[in-house]
């Protein structure tokens, strides 16, 4: 275990050191000058001048990329070059938002995804499954930007049933808090639910006409001991891997419903970074979905041996 | 029957087809079989020819596609067509099954000691502690060496022999009145078959507990069953007390299995062992007529036109279905 856990951390910090290159090189290969943008009416080439040396925008990329890491790893973000503002300041405050959205999107999602899966592979043949197929072609196929939109049109313009835009913070007041979020979370698990939905109905199907079924049939326990103890079990490690795998795809699907909700999270600054060239912040935000993505499988694969036992976690064969 | 005692398991004419997309495919065809209490009953047949088919059927098995006539009767109570509900306090309890491959038969995310539990938390009404606490009493009993460590673990943790114990102590648990073991041996080494054999025997033993083994193994039919009965292409071709079969054997396709398997002395200074010729008819084309005749070295017309009915020939207990058995062929030959 200890070899094992030595083993994830040596790799964790290299794809951590390469997607930080990536990133900062990438963000100065991207055509604007954040000089510029700055800079407002005074485009004078001294004003620019000053600006790039206030900003070490001067130095040479490597320079730069030195001394970026000298302060990351003093755990100094560096300042918003569009606002000033401390970068982890602004991501103390964003970061809750969208931690909360998707966690929600991800339990929503799996409630939704498991649970018409089962049904869909217990119900096979039978109309239950024909409609769950039918929602989650619906759900992979329809944007979620789309659907937010209309969400908003009917569901909070039209009845008023949930606010349109804007952010409670939990510890303000939560109820408010999940009525402003539920809606987003929604929206945002739609496309999970249909990919969980999809691969636990396939992985239900073999479950079900496997050997361990029919002793567990043969027993004579009940329907729901059979599909709940035995089959499901043996189902979620698929589940689990398709949460994992579909996690990229949920932080970039939060940006454009934190957009549409108008939600104050990672996304929005995200999109306002990129647009404003603002270095610092987008540096930090990739490096930090990174790390989400690198924790977060980690616990996957952890799950893996929990869920089932011959999987284990150690550096050494079996 | 040279049994006294009321038959335990009594199977009347059973008849099992599947509908499929190019009509319906009959896999079991009036199979009528009694099990005696403490009797060890072989079936045996080549592969596809509705051995496990039948014995699937015996506890409601089958998947609902599956088309069951006939009668099935459990000391006496019917259980062909009985509630689904009726049929759950039957499996596991009164009827249980071992099946061939132990490794996918066991969950493999559930310890052994959980799943024979199961078995007594559902039908004994047990805590799952109690249940666990059986549990490591019957590991011991199908002779698993120290059981209350192995009850933790997991199928994969164990090897083959080991995990068909695993499936016995599930299957005996509630002390079952009927075990159907479907090709127990199948997947196992034959020094480990020799010990699950074993054990099933000692069970019966103390247990009383009838056994029907399905197999296409001869050589554990010899070892192991009391009678047996032959299954060729979803129907029944012989029935006797299992040394006369092997003496004697009626039917000329039990004559063909037994001249195809290995017997020390028997193919001494041939070298050859014989193999029938021809092969398993398809089981959708069940024709009025004996299904073996188009391979069958005594066929004539009237083995083409009508199906021989199972009756005695040389014993009351020794069933054939043949319009030519062999031991009236060797007599028309001797005439």
């Amino acid at each position: 275990m200890a070899r094992y856990l030595l083993t994830r951390a040596w790799q964790s910090a290299l794809t951590l050191l390469l997607s930080t290159i990536v990133v900062f090189v990438g963000v100065r290969a991207l055509p604007g000058d954040p000089a510029l943008a700055l800079a407002g009416e005074d485009r004078s080439p001294e004003a620019l001048e000053a600006i790039r040396r206030h900003y070490g925008l001067d130095q040479p990329l490597p320079v730069q990329f030195a001394q970026y890491v000298e302060r990351l790893v003093q755990g100094d973000f560096g300042v918003s070059i569009r606002t000033g503002t401390p970068v982890s300041s602004m991501l103390t405050t964003a970061l809750p938002v969208t931690v909360e959205l998707s966690v929600l999107a991800i339990l929503i999602a799996a409630a939704l995804g498991v649970g018409a899966g089962v049904l869909a592979a217990v119900r096979r043949g039978r109309p239950a499954e024909w409609l769950a197929n039918g929602l989650a072609l619906i759900g992979l196929s329809v944007p979620h930007f789309w659907l937010g939109l209309l969400a908003i049109l009917y569901l909070s313009v039209a009845t008023g049933l949930f606010p349109a835009s804007g952010f409670v913070p939990f510890l303000e007041d939560p109820v408010d808090n999940l009525h402003h979020i539920v809606l987003p979370a929604v929206i945002l698990g739609t496309g999970l639910a249909a990919i969980i939905m999809r691969q636990t109905r396939s992985a239900m199907l073999d479950s079900l006409s496997s050997d361990y079924v029919r002793t567990a049939k043969a027993k004579g326990l009940r329907p729901r001991a059979v599909i709940t103890r035995h089959a499901l079990r043996n189902s979620l490690i698929v589940v689990v891997t398709v949460v994992g795998l579909q996690l990229g795809g949920l932080i970039s699907g939060a940006v454009v419903t934190e957009q549409i909700f108008g939600l104050p999270g990672f996304g929005k600054m995200t999109i306002d970074a990129v647009f404003q060239r603002d270095y610092p912040v987008i540096q930090a935000v990739v490096l930090l979905t990174a790390t989400a993505y690198i924790v977060i499988n980690f616990f996957v694969d952890l799950l893996y041996s929990v869920i089932d036992p011959r999987i284990r976690v150690t550096g050494d064969p079996a | 029957m040279s049994t006294v005692s009321a038959p335990v398991l009594e199977i009347r004419d059973l008849s099992v087809s599947f509908p499929t997309e190019t009509g319906t495919v009959s896999a079991v065809d009036g199979v009528s079989l009694d099990l005696a209490p403490g009797e060890i009953v072989g079936m045996v047949g080549e592969s596809g020819c509705g051995k496990s088919v039948t014995a699937m059927s015996i506890a409601g098995l089958l998947p609902g596609s599956a088309r069951i006539t006939g009668s099935v009767r459990l000391n006496g109570t019917e259980l062909v067509g009985a509630r689904e509900s009726a049929l759950r306090r039957v499996r596991g309890q009164e009827i249980a099954y071992i099946f061939q491959e132990p490794m996918t038969s066991l969950n493999p995310v559930l310890t052994v000691g959980r799943q024979i539990g199961e078995v007594l938390q559902v039908h004994e009404r047990m805590s799952r502690r109690a249940a666990r606490a059986r549990a490591v009493e019957l590991l011991t009993r199908v002779g698993i060496p120290s059981a209350a460590v192995r009850v933790d673990a997991y199928p994969h943790q164990l090897s083959g022999g080991m995990r068909q114990r695993v499936m016995i102590a599930m299957a005996v648990a509630c002390g079952p009145k009927v075990l159907v073991a479907d090709e127990p041996t199948t997947a196992l080494d034959v020094t480990v078959q020799a010990g699950i054999l074993q054990v099933l025997r000692d069970l019966r033993d103390r247990l009383g507990t009838s056994v029907l083994i399905i197999t296409h193994d001869l050589g554990v039919i010899a070892d192991i069953a009391d009678r047996v009965v032959v299954m060729y292409a979803g129907r029944v071709v012989e029935r006797a007390p299992v040394d006369d079969l092997f003496a004697h054997p009626q039917h000329h396709y039990t004559a063909g299995l037994l001249s195809a398997s290995p017997q020390p002395g028997r193919h001494a200074g041939t070298d050859r062992l014989t193999e029938i010729p021809g092969l398993v008819p398809v089981l959708s084309s069940q024709p009025d007529a004996c299904t073996f005749a188009d391979r069958c070295p005594a066929a004539d017309a009237r083995c083409r036109d009508s199906a021989p009915p199972l009756e005695g020939h040389g014993g009351t207990d020794h069933l054939a279905a043949c319009w030519h058995p062999c031991s009236m062929a060797h007599q028309e030959a001797n005439r």
